[in-house]
């Protein structure tokens, strides 16, 4: 974990990750808070924080005095998300660098292609 | 953690002081510390953490304001220091004790002393019980104080600087051991330090003092994400900061970066518009950042 981000944040962001990439399936128990505490070196109560989140946010539910469970429906929510997400996070930062570049939005595009069909999927490109 | 278990603070001072000849070790504290927590304190060597520990475990007295652990002033106080125990850094035993001695003497002093698990961490840590306390390294002597104070279970535990000497794997077995027995007992542990990068990840709560003073009293994670870094060209640093709170600032000509009182993701939008470049702060930087601003030392 980053020392200079909320920890609570992080936790949650990671058992999203894992939801999304399938390693949580819906109806998954999550690991008890005790656990993630011990799991990722981090205060219990900094972990609940992080699990509450979660739960604040419908992406696992509690079943009285057994745990935490994914929530169904929560990997496509969080995809979702994450799509409505996508312009802001990882475009914008590409423009304002092909702008400082002077790449055109066409040579951008004409690069994106190239670079879609030139390398396999999730390498990543050095431009 | 539930709710009800957040009940009244367990550590509280008021305009707490303490001198020593012209030094003001603690100048008027005011700090409320509530239950089940892992607390950092943290300063640089000479801050006044010690001072404040030995006020808490009624080891000196206070020139003025009042201190109260469990509600009650602590000095000579049995119904206190029953319930509390300090692991001092430079930990006195008498001469030609032995580990072992420390260890069959400590439920004299611990009411909810746990043998058992006293000697699983002798185990775990390698500890030589059949040796002279004043023979063995400074790493061994920590160990000697962790296992105490983990084996006291006090409703309330100092460690003060608790891994010095310690090698990397040792310190790691102190950590995930004081995080198994805190999740199966919670209590209230203030770890003493101004090594934190290590620690950091068990703290839920920060306090941060410097020449006596605290500068800062809050949760670990809202610490955490407090403040960013930004930097770029000196004007359009300046031009950013205007109107903000700088807790640093440095520059080298054309170049300058300043850490700003808010949160990464409160700045990192408008700092990359304005050209410039964001970074969130951890908290050992934090803890330099902000004792390091004012300069001149008295002492």
């Amino acid at each position: 974990m980053d020392d200079s981000q909320p920890l609570y944040l992080q936790l949650a962001r990671e058992i999203e990750r894992q939801i999304v990439e399938g390693g949580l399936k819906e109806g998954d128990q999550i690991p008890s808070t005790n656990e993630l505490a011990a799991f990722y070196r981090i205060n219990p109560a900094t972990a609940g924080k992080g699990v509450n989140q979660l739960l604040a946010g419908g992406l696992v539910e509690k079943r009285r005095g057994i745990g935490m469970f994914v929530a169904p429906g929560a990997a496509e929510r969080l995809r979702s998300q994450r799509r409505a997400r996508f312009a802001d996070e990882y475009l914008e930062p590409l423009l304002a660098e092909a702008r400082r570049l002077g790449i055109s939005l066409d040579d951008l595009t004409t690069l994106i292609h190239h670079t879609a069909g030139a390398r396999p999927a999730g390498q990543s490109s050095g431009v | 953690m539930s709710t009800s278990t957040m009940t009244a603070p367990v550590i509280r001072t008021h305009r707490l002081t303490k001198r020593y000849g012209s030094v003001t070790a603690l100048d008027h504290l005011d700090v409320t510390v509530p239950g089940q927590r892992i607390v950092g304190l943290l300063g640089r060597n000479g801050a006044g953490k010690t001072t404040l520990m030995q006020l808490l475990t009624g080891q000196i007295f206070p020139d003025e304001g009042e201190v109260e652990v469990f509600g009650e002033r602590p000095a000579e106080n049995p119904r206190v220091l029953s319930r509390v125990s300090f692991v001092a850094e430079a930990q006195k035993y008498p001469y030609s004790f032995h580990a072992r001695h420390v260890l069959s003497v400590a439920p004299w002093f611990f009411a909810d002393w746990d043998a058992d698990l006293a000697a699983s961490l002798v185990d775990t840590f390698g500890l030589p019980l059949r040796r002279p306390v004043a023979k063995l390294s400074r790493g061994e002597l920590s160990m000697v104080g962790i296992i105490v104070g983990l084996a006291s279970r006090a409703p309330l535990t100092f460690f003060d600087e608790p891994y010095l000497g310690l090698d990397a794997v040792a310190r790691r077995l102190f950590y995930d051991i004081l995080l198994a027995d805190y999740a199966e007992r919670p209590r209230t542990i203030v770890i003493s330090t101004h090594l934190i990068d290590e620690i950091s990840p068990l703290l839920d709560h920060v306090l941060l003092i410097d020449r006596g003073r605290i500068l800062l009293d809050a949760d670990a994670d809202v610490a955490r994400g407090s403040t960013t870094v930004v930097s770029g060209a000196t004007s359009a640093v300046d031009r950013f900061v205007e109107g903000r709170t700088v807790l640093a600032r440095h520059s080298t000509g054309p170049l300058a970066r300043a850490t700003v009182a808010e949160s990464y993701d409160a700045v990192a939008a408008p700092a990359t518009a304005a050209g410039l470049t964001a970074e969130p702060v951890t908290l050992q930087q934090l803890l330099i950042d902000r004792t390091s601003s004012r300069q001149g030392r008295t002492s």
